[in-house]
């Protein structure tokens, strides 16, 4: 549709935005978004980005940098800002609009329920900053439930990477799926977890094993944490499988039964209140069809606080170690 | 299906809104509930844009160069079901499952359910946004396509209105035109003593929008209007319609409590003697 001479101008700006995979990465989820945003940008001249005034936060800056034309900046009205995605999804685009998940999915819940899934609109809602990782910001910036708001939305696919590589593939993806999602990100640098041939695929967890004792289910930051769990439990000599569930909506039931039916204990590990999240999905499928003892691992009914991020892990209960100890005291009865 | 038969003529656009308004009351009749005051308010700006001013082709919907209709006062279904049904989107007999089990007709309108529902609506104060998204979708792809919403008076309390307004005025959207239907009316009383919206134009003129002020049941005034509001450059036009909520019934007309109530059957009888028609 553009003349020639927009053509080229597109042209040099690509030229500027590398392609990252992030294999092997320890890197915040939110820029591998950025990054992976602006590598689709250039792929892809449907995708525009909306933002609520913290695009240098959630790193959609650097698509606005490459990308004006097909950048809107909202302002601080997330309400607005979903409705506008929406109505951008109606012309064919494909929206990515974010801002942190409290906002996003707290303010605006609402609308996306109203706009957005029951029109059952293209439109994706990529959220960073979400649980405490967040930091010294405290509880006003920490989402703890916005995992529980999304997921009960009919339509909507929730989404929660577990590092950087893993996050540009499901940022790859959504855009090529038809549908609302809400993709969570976080704030903090995180270890990389996922194997060098990992694909993401919705829907679809990662098995790193199955254990005979105990399996971790685990989506987020909590995927690195079930990883080191289970190396501290196999030197008290249990044995424990991981699993990143990192789409909490559609579950992956399959991999849950098969992970059910053979541990005697499942434990479920997100950085989100246990109600509503990971936790509370894995247990509303397994108490139904294959009962089995489950413990959850989360923020117990509270809201967040100030502090380091690594402090905050400890101080609610969100490390290995506590994964550990859920798993031995069980094992102990 | 019939294509839309389509003219400026005032006089075929004032017998399209009398045959509309029985339509409504028909089928409101007929589901024994639903929205009659909004939905006879704005039957005459609705009527100008679906037989006069919008490009649009009932036999392909999604025809990428329509122009766009959000109704935004979602509730005033009834009144979009009988424009999309006498313009050929579907049967007309469709228009008596309004509000029944599984009906493609909705209390409030669903556009996965209904071909010619741009998105549904029925929470109100989301529609402008919607609509705004719009607009800048069509820009980006040059399109000659323009968008219409049609807002409620009591909607515009709705903070997110206003952050839609501001996005509008800022990202220049001139191929966007709000109307608002002032028909001083809401659910719990006159606007003025729920929540007063005074000054309306005031407050969209500084929101950096170009404002026509007309009486909304002048079929001249708007159709003057929509064509003025297109060649607007620069700025969104708002159109603030001066109307009568359950306009063109007597015992309708500026009645609060018709908001949400369906004609009974003695009442359907009363208003189609005064609409001068049996529906045929
Ligand atoms: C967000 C939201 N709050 C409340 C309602 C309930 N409601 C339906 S219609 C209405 C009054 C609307 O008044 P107005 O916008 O003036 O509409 P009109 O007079 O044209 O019918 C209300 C409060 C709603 N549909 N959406
Ligand atoms: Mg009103």
């Amino acid at each position: 549709m553009g003349s020639r001479e927009e053509k080229s101008a597109v042209n040099t700006q690509q030229s500027t935005v590398e392609s990252q995979s992030f294999a092997g990465q320890a890197v915040a989820t939110r820029d591998a978004y950025g990054a992976a945003l602006a590598e689709l940008g250039k792929r892809n001249e449907k995708v525009v980005v909306l933002d609520a005034d913290l695009s240098g936060s959630t790193k959609t800056a650097k698509f606005a940098k490459a990308f004006p034309d097909r950048f809107f900046n909202m302002g601080i009205s997330e309400q607005d800002m979903i409705g506008t995605a929406g109505g951008l999804s109606l012309t064919g685009k494909i929206p990515f609009a974010s801002t942190f998940a409290i906002f996003e999915t707290g303010r605006a819940w609402e609308q996306i329920r109203q706009t957005i899934c029951y029109s059952s609109l293209n439109v994706k809602l990529v959220a960073t900053h979400s649980g405490i990782t967040v930091g010294e910001d405290g509880a006003s910036h920490q989402a703890l439930e916005d995992v529980a708001l999304m997921r009960v939305l009919p339509q909507m696919v929730v989404i929660v990477p577990s590092d950087g590589f893993e996050t540009k593939q499901v940022i790859d993806t959504v855009a090529d799926y038809e549908g609302p999602v809400y993709v969570r990100l976080g704030r903090a640098k995180v270890p990389a977890v996922m194997p060098a041939d990992y694909k993401f695929r919705i829907g679809k967890a990662y098995k790193f094993n199955i254990g005979r004792d105990v399996n971790i289910i685990a989506n987020g930051i909590m995927v690195s944490a079930a990883l080191q769990a289970r190396e501290l439990l196999s030197k008290e000599g249990i044995d424990a499988g991981v699993i990143n569930m990192s789409t909490v909506k559609p579950l992956d039931t399959e991999i849950l039964l098969e992970a059910a039916k053979i541990s005697k204990l499942i434990v479920t590990a997100e950085e989100h209140s246990i109600i509503g999240g990971l936790g509370s999905a894995v247990s509303e499928f397994l108490s139904e069809n294959h009962p089995i003892s489950i413990k959850r691992i989360g923020t117990r009914d509270t809201f967040g606080g100030s502090g380091k991020p690594d402090e905050l892990l400890k101080l609610y209960g969100l490390t290995a170690e506590d994964i550990v100890k859920t798993v031995t005291e069980f094992m102990r009865k | 299906m019939a294509t839309v038969t389509q003219s400026r003529d005032i006089e075929f656009l004032k017998k399209q809104a009398r045959t509309v308004r029985i339509e409504i009351l028909k089928m409101l009749a007929q589901a024994g509930s639903g929205h009659t005051g909004g939905s006879l308010s704005a039957a005459d700006i609705v009527t100008a844009l679906y037989f006069y001013k919008m490009r649009h082709r009932p036999d392909n919907p999604k025809w990428p160069e329509r122009d766009r209709f959000i109704l935004s006062k979602g509730h005033a279904a009834p009144l979009l079901y009988t424009v999309l049904a006498l313009t050929g989107y579907f049967d007309k007999s469709l228009l008596n499952t309004l509000r029944k089990t599984g009906s493609p007709l909705q209390g409030h309108p669903s556009s996965k359910m209904l071909h010619g529902v741009e998105v549904s609506t029925g929470s109100l104060g989301q529609g402008l946004s919607i609509a705004n998204g719009m607009a800048l979708g069509l820009r980006l792809d040059k399109s000659p396509a323009r968008v219409y919403c049609l807002l409620g008076d009591g909607e515009i309390q709705e903070g997110q209105v206003w952050e839609a307004a501001m996005t509008a005025g800022h990202y220049v959207l001139d191929n966007l035109c709000a109307i608002v239907d002032l028909n001083s009316l809401q659910i719990d009383g006159r606007c003025e003593d729920v929540m007063k919206i005074d000054p309306v134009a005031e407050k969209w003129k500084a929101f950096n929008w170009h404002i026509f002020e007309i009486d909304g049941h002048n079929m001249e005034e708007i159709v003057t209007a929509l064509d003025e509001a297109e060649k607007i450059k620069g700025k969104p036009s708002a159109i603030l319609a001066k109307t009568v909520k359950g306009k063109g019934v007597s015992i309708f007309e500026g009645k609060v409590e018709y908001h949400g109530l369906a004609p009974t059957k003695e009442e359907l009888e009363i208003a189609l003697k005064e609409l001068g028609g049996n529906g045929k």
